[in-house]
């Protein structure tokens, strides 16, 4: 759906910042979270998980544990059948079948009438385990030597195919040119490796959901997931129902940042649910969150960069390296896709290996995989700058990709907004401001492709003029209020008369996951689609009012008019005065639109961070930060600003403290916010924002998704400022106080 | 397993209600009363999210027994407005977008209405080393603080 | 799990001293609901010590002051009596988590919980404080460090509880300060923490010092060679250079999730030295 007006558009509501609809039932307490609800006669739901990293169940005994007075059910891998194809390896996560491949891998569970019995059953369950070698690392997975999780498993993307399984599941490469060309015409060559540990998506509300199987075999499910849909089809699969018989309602989710696109516990709880013919709630406990849900992947990533000294770059080169925990399907392919999208390169090569681990299979992360990339690059591209004496933002302005530009990963761009954060970053006060003792500035610009997808929303025209929206993509960040403001905005009616809700699997057609910063801009397109389909219907039912053609009529302010002089003299209606009489003029007024959304804008980004460093202790503090983001069209800013706000924070977690820790053991041993170390409060300073708009050309506002790209220069631009504090270049995220203590300690004596 | 007998204070009423000895405060809360406003986001006083008032005093109510309630006073989020009339922490974090999923928003009124009472005029340092123990992993915290700040004033001028 | 919620010191120590199977003392409970809830332990019996009303009073004595074993660091931090006299030992209490933690977090279970990380109990060291402890054969006072034997692992004997802190009276010129590392700016584990007392002569001399170090050993270290190297000195560069070399000589730290050997020892040094300086502008101001 092309741009509206490409000359440039006004709004008379779009832009604004009106309360969000849920607004008060979120301050009240009245918001209903995933565990949140109850039904009568209600089991609770606990998993066994296994202790072991890696290990072959032999045996599972429940038999004690079933015996137990107040037990309902118990699932084990037997309760699940074997299923082939794409959704082996989910169900295969779900509930271990021949092994456990994880520390907190499920390998059965309960459902009994209340906690306290549940904890005991868990305790009688026997599990026969065999320990195997395990193996966490990503580098150490890939060695010839190393404990091989999946027999079956033997790498896709290099020729020949090898005959013998290991852990390395796919190879992936993108480019074009002529790398080694490139590199023989540059000045100045930095090549570099550098390594992530992986972080969570850190999400308040861990997962949780409530089940109910009827003996009619007809199923519900209340669930905090960012789609719905996606659960319903992958557990009806899993349990073997039609997916007619399983209605899923998402609850308010407490935040998901990618990590609530998948399964974990649902399809056990309706699995318990139909085995004890009550409903049966789950709620992971923190530490099961960390321990059994999708992290991020971690990474070794090595870049290479060739410049010539007027700051041109002739090549990049880029091979990364990650693990996406126990089965395949690391979001190294968008590593390597991302990793040189800002620049427009001649020569340009990125080899990407997916890996697997014995640690939990890796879900989305915000913008999956560009994060890990980006700070590769963006580190080098620094040092570049630094070697040949050129302003980092000249640099980056001098290669950036703009319309025209072939991309690293194929696409050619059409208009983008990456010169304008860059210039826009150039001219911030932010850049100019002066540096105290021990402080450092860095800078780092991020790319996200943004998606589109399938969309599906109903809009209805109540009868005294309000109208209710009724989509099917999950509202994590305050897209409920963007919905009624476009569809206001179309309808030529007030913000407060649009309700939108969150349809049921069962009340609206299939929409894809909430992902991909894919809601404001598909849902929103379908959104506005819809209401152009009723303004045709309402512009129908007044020409039939007044008795003429409805080509004669036009919708102009929330009003039905004759389109001129011609038509006839008649009173303006308005929507309420159609919607009024709608019974007498043909029954019920809506407006539909299914859609595979498509051209969904790329998306650019570019940070400042100013960092201060304790010397004597490595402790680190960003003083500073500004995100600048092109958002296309920013239809609500003050909820643009915050996911510009809320992905910087995530990724400066990411860059100073954040990671998951796992012993020589293979157990994670900091599963918990206690050892996990999300910014805290006081740990930031205000983040300021600048909110770029360059219109997308593929939706009728002009909107880009601006869920993600927040998260792919921060750990850049942190490391960028913590090696220019610290003098020394850090290359290992999280830069922990250690590592900076002993990167500078080193840096000294050299 | 007896179960212990509890008389206490919840938002200005009297509540009785009977719990096993190693439930939390938190859990006789969501399940026994169905005061759901009070999240639980790691049952280990880390993140806030199950804030209450005992007595005054901010606590997490999952570090708090449902026994140890008896004859206290407990104040939820449920009892932050005052009937249709919001509280002005409950306008501006509203007003000023200081929730995104809005799980963590409770602990937050909470533990913020409970600053206020002591500081009615805090610094944004203040405020940022209050809300240390409460985590919000959408807003990055700018327009949690924004949004005190602001009511603070509102209620400052209002005195 | 039977809960019980004694009037007095005396009920409790029968209560415990009775009790059969695992029996803990629940004062803050943020250490012990952490515990039961994740099902590290399973007691048979919480004895709750907050109805108890000596255990909730902060008072003067003859020779200090007197903190009992159920107020929370929040309200040890807003006594005026306490925070002038022994600056430090609050600050350390008020670093114990979060303003909810703050709210019911005791000094008396920072220290029962026997964490060689404890934030208020190299502070309690430095100070030369000591507990009361009341069991079923009376009465004991023992020195803070003391208590803690092991990680986890306390001196008390069953039926013991420690009924309060007592912290001695001050001389003039005397000051104290705690510090720790911590990754971020709050709810961390220290990785390291350093407290220091001392007391000047009118001269400006070191008379008297403490120095106790936190999370480098499996105790809270009371590091005399430290203290040594202040007391005499006017606790200039060199004084402070010769303390922070004692500090870091006696760690004694491991690898962990959260700090290295290296770290914890450069830092121990680090902190020390800082933790004097505030102590000696303490000393300074204090008549």
């Amino acid at each position: 759906m092309p741009l509206d007006n490409p000359k440039g558009q006004s709004f008379r509501l779009v832009g604004s910042r009106p309360d969000r609809p849920d607004g008060i039932d979120k301050v009240t307490g009245r918001a209903k979270f995933g565990a949140d609800m109850s039904a009568p006669g209600m089991l609770v739901g606990k998993l066994l998980r296994s202790p072991h990293a890696h290990a072959r169940i032999r045996r599972i005994d429940i038999k004690k544990a079933l015996a137990l007075p107040g037990v309902k059910a118990i699932v084990t891998r037997d309760d699940f059948k074997e299923i082939e194809g794409d959704l082996r390896d989910v169900s295969r996560n779900v509930m271990a079948r021949d092994k456990a491949l994880y520390d907190g891998h499920a390998v059965a569970a309960v459902a009994a009438i209340d906690t306290a019995t549940a904890r005991k059953a868990l305790k009688l369950i026997k599990v026969d385990y065999e320990i195997l070698p395990h193996v966490t690392d990503v580098e150490e997975a890939m060695k010839p030597g190393a404990p091989v999780l999946h027999s079956d498993l033997f790498t896709q993307g290099v020729e020949p195919t090898p005959k013998k399984p290991s852990n390395i599941a796919k190879r992936h490469e993108f480019g074009h040119g002529d790398v080694a060309k490139g590199f023989a015409q540059a000045d100045v060559v930095v090549e570099r490796k550098f390594k992530n540990e992986a972080t969570h998506q850190g999400y308040i509300e861990p997962h949780a959901c409530l089940a109910s199987v009827g003996n009619d075999g007809q199923g519900e499910l209340w669930v905090c997931t960012q789609g719905h849909y996606a659960v319903r089809n992958v557990c009806a699969s899993l349990l073997g129902m039609d997916v007619s018989k399983l209605r899923v309602t998402a609850s308010e989710i407490g935040g998901g940042f990618g990590g609530k696109t998948t399964v974990f516990i649902e399809p056990v709880a309706l699995a318990l649910s139909r085995k004890a013919g009550k409903p049966v709630k789950i709620v992971m406990s923190r530490e099961e969150v960390f321990r059994a849900s999708g992290p991020t992947s971690s990474a070794t990533v090595w870049v290479k960069i060739g410049i010539k000294k007027d700051g041109r770059i002739t090549a990049g080169d880029a091979v990364l390296k990650y693990q996406g925990g126990a089965f395949p399907g690391s979001p190294v392919d968008m590593g390597a896709m991302s990793a040189f999208a800002c620049y427009d390169l001649e020569n340009v090569r990125a080899v990407g290996w997916d890996v697997v681990v014995n640690r939990p299979k890796q879900a989305a992360y915000r913008a999956p995989g560009a994060p890990i990339s980006a700070f590769g690059v963006e580190s080098v591209i620094d040092e570049l700058a630094q070697k040949i004496g050129m302003d980092p933002i000249e640099v980056r302005l001098k290669n950036a990709a703009h319309e025209g530009t072939e991309s690293s990963y194929g696409p050619t761009y059409g208009v983008i907004g990456l010169r304008a954060t860059i210039e826009a970053a150039k001219v911030h006060p932010h850049y100019k401001a002066p540096l105290g003792p021990n402080q450092g500035r860095g800078i780092a610009s991020g790319f996200w492709f943004n998606f589109g997808g399938q969309t599906c929303v109903s809009l209805n025209i109540n009868i005294d003029g309000t109208v209710a929206l009724a989509v099917g993509t999950p509202d994590i960040g305050g897209s409920r209020a963007s919905m009624c403001l476009m569809a206001a905005e179309e309808l030529g009616i007030g913000y407060d008369q649009v309700r939108t809700i969150v349809a049921d699997t069962s009340s609206l057609g299939y929409n894809d996951i909430s992902e991909g910063s894919r809601v404001t801009f598909s849902t929103g397109m379908a959104t506005i689609q819809a209401a152009r389909d009723a303004v045709k219907k309402l512009c129908g039912r007044a020409a039939q009012m007044w008795g003429i053609s409805p080509e004669a009529v036009l919708w102009e302010n929330g009003h039905a008019k004759p389109a001129g002089a011609n038509a006839g003299d008649f009173p303006p209606l308005s929507l309420a005065d159609i919607a009024k009489v709608a019974a007498n003029t043909g029954g019920p007024i809506a407006g539909h639109c299914e859609v595979n959304a498509e051209g969904a804008g790329v998306s650019f980004s570019t940070h400042l961070c100013d960092v201060e460093i304790d010397p004597e202790t490595g402790f680190t503090r960003v003083i500073r930060y500004t995100v600048i983001q092109d958002a296309g069209k920013a239809i609500h800013p003050s909820y643009v600003e915050g996911q510009y706000q809320g992905g910087a924070v995530q990724g400066i977690g990411w860059a100073l403290n954040e990671e998951y820790i796992y012993g020589a053991d293979g157990k994670l041993q900091n599963a918990g916010f206690l050892d996990y170390r999300i910014p805290v409060a006081s740990d930031l300073p205000m983040i300021d924002t600048v909110i770029v708009e360059v219109p997308n050309p593929g939706h009728p506002y002009g909107l880009r998704g601006v869920g993600e790209t927040s998260i792919v220069p921060p750990l850049a631009a942190v490391a960028n400022a913590v090696s220019a504090a610290a003098k020394v270049r850090m290359t290992e995220i999280p830069m922990s106080p250690p590592k900076i203590l002993k990167a500078m300690g080193e840096a000294q004596r050299r | 397993m007896s179960k212990v007998r509890v008389s206490t204070t919840i938002n200005g009423d009297p509540v009785e209600y009977l719990c096993a000895a190693e439930e939390t405060l938190l859990d006789v809360l969501r399940d026994r009363l169905g005061l759901t406003g009070s999240k639980e986001g790691c049952g280990t006083g880390d993140c806030g999210a199950c804030s209450v008032t005992l007595d005054g005093r901010l606590v997490c109510s999952c570090l708090v027994l449902g026994a140890e309630a008896e004859g206290r006073e407990v104040r939820t989020v449920e009892g932050i407005a005052k009937g249709d009339q919001l509280h002005p922490l409950q306008r501006k974090f509203i007003e000023h977008a200081a929730l995104q999923c809005g799980i963590c928003t409770p602990g937050f009124l909470v533990a913020s209405k409970a600053l206020l009472e002591r500081n009615p005029n805090p610094t944004e340092h203040e405020i940022r080393f209050w809300l240390a123990g409460n985590l919000c992993r959408c807003t990055g915290y700018d327009k949690i603080v924004r949004a005190v700040v602001s009511a603070a004033a509102e209620m400052r001028e209002s005195r | 799990m039977r809960y019980e919620a004694p009037k007095t010191t005396k009920e409790a120590v029968a209560l415990l001293a009775k009790a059969k199977g695992l029996a803990h003392v629940l004062a803050g409970g943020t250490d012990l609901l952490v515990r039961l809830r994740s099902g590290q332990v399973e007691p048979d019996l919480v004895v709750d010590i907050k109805r108890i009303p000596a255990m909730g009073k902060i008072s003067a004595v003859a020779n200090g002051i007197r903190i009992g074993g159920a107020v929370p660091s929040a309200v040890l931090g807003e006594h005026a009596g306490v925070r002038k006299a022994w600056p430090g030992v609050v600050e350390a209490a008020k670093l114990i988590g979060s303003t909810q933690i703050q709210g019911r977090a005791t000094v008396v279970g920072n220290l029962c919980n026997a964490s060689p990380a404890a934030d208020s109990v190299p502070a309690m060291v430095a100070a030369g404080a000591t507990a009361i402890v009341v069991g079923p054969k009376g009465r004991r006072e023992i020195p803070v460090e003391d208590v803690a034997v092991a990680p986890g692992k306390t001196s008390l004997r069953k039926g013991e509880i420690v009924e309060s802190i007592h912290l001695p009276k001050r001389p003039p010129r005397s000051g104290d300060a705690y510090l720790r590392f911590i990754p971020r700016t709050e709810m961390d584990i220290a990785v390291v923490g350093a407290g220091v007392s001392l007391t000047l002569g009118p001269d400006g001399v070191c008379r008297q010092a403490r120095v106790a170090l936190g999370a480098v050993a499996a105790r809270v270290l009371l590091v005399e060679e430290a203290a040594a190297a202040l007391v005499g000195t006017k606790v200039d560069d060199k004084a402070l250079d010769k303390l922070a070399a004692a500090a870091s000589a006696a760690c004694r730290p491991i690898d962990d999730k959260r700090g290295t050997k290296e770290f914890r020892i450069k830092v121990a040094g680090v902190l020390a030295r800082r933790a004097a300086k505030t102590a000696l502008q303490r000393a300074r101001r204090g008549k």
